[in-house]
């Protein structure tokens, strides 16, 4: 039977992949930002995960606003990266698992979440920086990954407590799944920017790390509020939080923090990271 | 028949990309998806206003896209994830852009988002249990 390992939540911020592309990582400016991701590193060399699952939104590479999924996953055999233009170093492409990413999509949709499956599917720095922030020191990438794409890019988006929900459903489709399986989960982006308008530049580190405690331990807290108010708290890109609930609620109600990081600002945003795993094994 | 309101639409200096905005700006951002493409962001470089006119753009998109006018392509339609196709590749950083729809200095932009750590290790502390490196 499969099993999840934990849940790991980041950024995945183009700067961060501008800054590994230019080998940045020890100047005044980044240090301490990549020296939080050691033990992150260090926890995924120890639990040796043999699959991703990357919660993330596309930013107009793969989708572009004539077809917007809320939800999609991979059902490739191997995922490109492609320019994006936004300057970003092309990776080397990732290699799937088609049979777990279809039982994957048969168990949501049986469980009501009417996934897109793609068959073709390009990744985005939203996918990308995560890997490379995790696995860059090796020369190649240890993991089969699966993509899965929430729309948090044009509205009317899905809501918090829809991806808790897809979460507990992700956790009923791996463990379901008869071959043995060691599965961690990635929920990215945030935390609270806003990239556009006049309110370009908001970041408001209360409301972060209010959100790093609730995913802790009262996920139902974060869950409960309306796109609207994290828009007004966490800035309009900031609402790519809600992605990190569907890490959450893919592992159980308890959870033992392996680590805790917190760092301000990365590019426009606060950047919060979490490895967390089941209270129960 | 009229767009329905939203309790975002009141949020100040926001944009918030829905469908309506996401409808008046459908060819902007067509046009902003094609830069993607290396050859489209030179065949756009060599003659804006001719690669403007291959996506039928109104004519304030396309006075404000030759102009650089981040703020009035935002108001015009443009996601901001689509405008960063425009902006970077011309040596804009998201940081430029974001000086620009404020109307401040870049270098100001910046010590605004620095200013936001300035009692960071005080509140990681109350909190407790935050890796410090």
């Amino acid at each position: 039977m499969a099993r999840i390992v934990g849940g790991v939540t980041t950024s995945h911020i183009p700067a961060i992949g501008l800054a590994m592309a230019g080998g940045n990582e020890n100047e005044p400016y980044w240090k301490r930002f990549f020296a939080g991701y050691e033990p992150v590193k260090e926890w995924l060399a120890k639990v040796d995960p043999d699959i991703a699952i990357v919660v993330y939104n596309d930013h107009g590479l793969n989708f572009f606003l004539d077809k917007v999924p809320t939800f999609a996953i991979g059902c490739a055999d191997h995922y490109e990266n492609a320019d994006e233009g936004w300057g970003l170093q092309t990776l080397a492409s990732f290699d799937g698992d088609v049979e777990f990413s279809w039982h994957l999509a048969e168990s949501l949709i049986n469980q009501d979440f009417d996934m897109t499956t793609c068959q073709e599917m390009l990744v985005d720095h939203g996918f990308i920086v995560p890997m490379a922030l995790m696995w860059r020191h090796l020369p190649e990438w240890p993991v089969q990954a699966i993509p899965l794409a929430v729309n948090t890019v044009q509205h009317p988006l899905t809501s918090a407590r829809r991806c808790l929900a897809l979460g507990k459903a992700l956790q009923k489709a791996v463990e379901s799944y008869p071959d043995d399986k060691k599965v961690v989960i990635f929920g990215t982006g945030g935390m609270s920017h806003q990239l556009q308008g006049e309110r370009a530049g908001h970041i408001d580190v209360d409301f972060d790390l209010q959100c790093m405690e609730s995913l802790i331990t009262d996920p139902e807290w974060l869950a409960g509020l309306s796109n609207s108010h994290i828009i007004e708290k966490a800035g309009t890109e900031g609402i790519e939080i809600i992605m990190w609930l569907v890490m959450r609620g893919a592992l159980q109600a308890n959870v033992n923090v392996v680590h805790k990081h917190y760092h301000v600002p990365v590019s426009n945003c606060g950047a919060g990271v979490l490895v967390l795993e089941n209270a129960e094994n | 028949m009229s767009w329905k309101k939203h309790d975002y639409d009141d949020i100040p200096g926001t944009y918030v990309f829905d469908g309506e905005t996401s409808h008046s700006g459908y060819a902007l951002n067509k046009l902003l998806f094609s830069f993607n493409h290396e050859e489209s962001r030179q065949e756009f470089a060599g003659d804006p206003s001719a690669y403007a006119d291959k996506f039928a753009l109104s004519d304030a998109q396309k006075k404000a896209l030759i102009e650089d006018d981040f703020l009035g392509l935002l108001r015009l339609g443009a996601n901001i994830y689509f405008l960063a196709k425009l902006a970077v590749p011309r040596g804009f950083t998201i940081q430029d852009a974001g000086a620009a729809f404020q109307g401040i200095e870049t270098e100001d932009f910046r010590a605004n988002l620095t200013a936001k750590a300035d009692d960071l290790e005080a509140k990681l502390e109350k909190i407790g249990g935050y890796w410090h490196g």
